[in-house]
């Protein structure tokens, strides 16, 4: 439910921020490389300007979309406002609980059980032990996962540790939500179900940022949008606005 | 509030990431004992196997040089050492191997390298139950000085946290110090007098022993486990400033570079 766009009802205020990469020629990881390319005075890295002075607002309710092409910053900018990367300048405030639903998998162990995985995983995205165990029975009914839960992970198919990465991540409401592209995992079944979670996420008073190409999942999600390109804000507004000048650019 | 958080919300954020913290330890610690068959035994039965051996081969050379109690006295060195290589080897590895995680969600990163310390110490502790067995065996004196080893035991703990952040710093930029860090561990190996008396080493070369923190809190362990004494104040002096300078070099170095780490993963 979008509320207006007061002072109060702001999360996330994104202020002059600039991000910079140093760009090398080739990777230089170890110790051996870097000194023989100091002394060969080979070290030379080149700025690369990600994002470019963006400044913008998200309200509370409100679904925010995130056009662009291929290394327009998308990424770098939701990797921002996860707090995971520090922007070169300026500032990015944040208020509220989040969950980024990127690589869902990621911080699973190989040989925990399912069970262990999901405390573990649980505890990584800022859970505590009380909650997690509230919501144990909920999660694992959800990823129909009852007859493996006391399986290493190891032994899972893919779409078995898709289906519990799924339903550990949406399992909580949290006031922000940040995607990556619409998530469907699992066989057709599982899919059909996962959807329909994600869409009952999205249409809650969670704030939600979304990331994707399609300008027509965009659309559909989203009630306001702004359009990066090569690391500059284009536009920013109501979605129809954004995707239309964005659509008309890609054409 | 995940967004601005830094450095001087150490407390709190140690108070939110306690749970996270207990997983991530009894994780270490799980893994490790159900990948091997005689699950947590093995750490007893490692130690206890090569205090036997090197017992046999070198209790009778060295007896002349002081060492009453060759098993107790080598013990007390290899499980602090141990501790020591372990806890910062496992330290350097833990923000590249947290990599995945480290990339999709905020969590203060010193969590991972003091996790994997963490899970060594706890080994270590359960590893003090088979000096404690070979003490008794070995008839070596019980005395109120073991409750004192507590002391030199936190300073060796700190010290390991300070020089595993340096070390987890620094590998993530350069991943080739894991190879040079094997190196070195086995070098400081032997220039501790782990397994040999410190007598045996010639005068001009004592310096090596008498500026190394790790021999001054095995010292301290063994005036205790050993003999039945008390341990040089000097000598945990030594270990705690030690301490004291590796957890601040180490915490500079972490969160002067730890908002680059993301952009070498």
């Amino acid at each position: 439910m979008f509320t207006g766009e007061t002072l109060e009802n702001m999360v996330i205020k994104v202020e002059n921020v600039k991000m910079n990469f140093n760009l090398s020629k080739e990777k230089t990881d170890n110790l051996k490389e870097y000194f023989i390319k100091f002394i060969k005075r080979e070290l030379h890295s080149y700025p690369f300007q990600a994002l470019k002075d963006i400044s913008f607002e998200v309200y509370k309710g409100d679904k925010f979309g995130i056009v662009g092409l291929n290394g327009a910053g998308k990424s770098t900018l939701l990797k921002l406002i996860a707090g995971v990367m520090k922007p070169t300048a300026g500032n990015i405030w944040v208020k509220g609980s989040m969950v980024p639903l990127l690589e869902m998998g990621a911080g699973f162990d190989q040989d925990y059980t399912g069970r262990e995985n999901i405390f573990l995983k649980g505890a990584l995205l800022g859970y505590s032990r009380r909650f997690l165990e509230e919501k144990f029975d909920e999660i694992v009914e959800f990823s129909e996962l009852e007859d493996f839960i006391d399986v290493p992970l190891k032994n899972y198919s893919s779409g078995m540790k898709a289906r519990l990465a799924f339903s550990i991540a949406t399992m909580v409401e949290p006031e922000i939500l940040i995607v990556d592209e619409v998530l469907a995992v699992g066989d057709a079944k599982f899919r059909q179900k996962s959807r329909e979670k994600m869409n009952s996420l999205l249409n809650e008073d969670a704030t939600v940022l979304f990331v994707s190409h399609s300008t027509q999942q965009v659309r559909e999600i989203c009630n306001r949008a702004i359009w990066l390109h090569k690391g500059e804000l284009i536009t920013e507004g109501p979605v129809d606005e954004v995707c239309d000048a964005y659509e008309k650019f890609i054409q | 509030m995940s967004g601005m958080v830094t450095g001087h919300r150490f407390l709190y954020n140690f108070r939110k990431y306690k749970f996270l913290l207990y997983q991530l330890v009894s994780r270490d610690i799980k893994i490790k004992y159900r990948k091997s068959v005689l699950g947590i035994f093995w750490s007893f039965l490692e130690p206890l196997l090569t205090m036997i051996v090197l017992t046999i081969i070198f209790s009778t050379l060295f007896k002349g040089y002081g060492v009453e109690n060759y098993p107790v006295y080598l013990l007390t060195g290899r499980l602090m050492f141990t501790f020591f290589s372990g806890g910062t080897t496992a330290a350097m590895r833990s923000i590249r191997g947290s990599a995945s995680i480290i990339k999709t969600v905020y969590v203060p990163k010193y969590i991972y390298s003091l996790s994997a310390i963490l899970s060594n110490f706890v080994t270590f502790l359960l590893s003090l139950v088979v000096l404690f067995l070979v003490m008794a065996v070995t008839n070596a004196p019980f005395t109120i000085y073991i409750i004192f080893t507590s002391l030199p035991i936190v300073a060796l703990l700190f010290f390991t946290i300070g020089v595993g952040l340096i070390v987890a710093t620094i590998n993530v930029f350069f991943r080739d110090i894991e190879h040079l860090y094997g190196v070195l561990m086995t070098l400081l190996m032997y220039a501790t007098p782990i397994f040999y008396p410190p007598s045996i080493v010639p005068a001009s070369f004592r310096f090596i022993q008498d500026y190394n923190p790790i021999f001054a809190v095995i010292n301290c362990c063994r005036s205790a486990f050993v003999y039945g004494e008390l341990y040089d104040p000097y000598q945990l002096l030594f270990a705690l400033v030690s301490a004291a300078v590796a957890m601040i070099v180490g915490l500079a170095l972490f969160y002067k570079y730890q908002d680059k780490f993301i952009l070498h993963l």
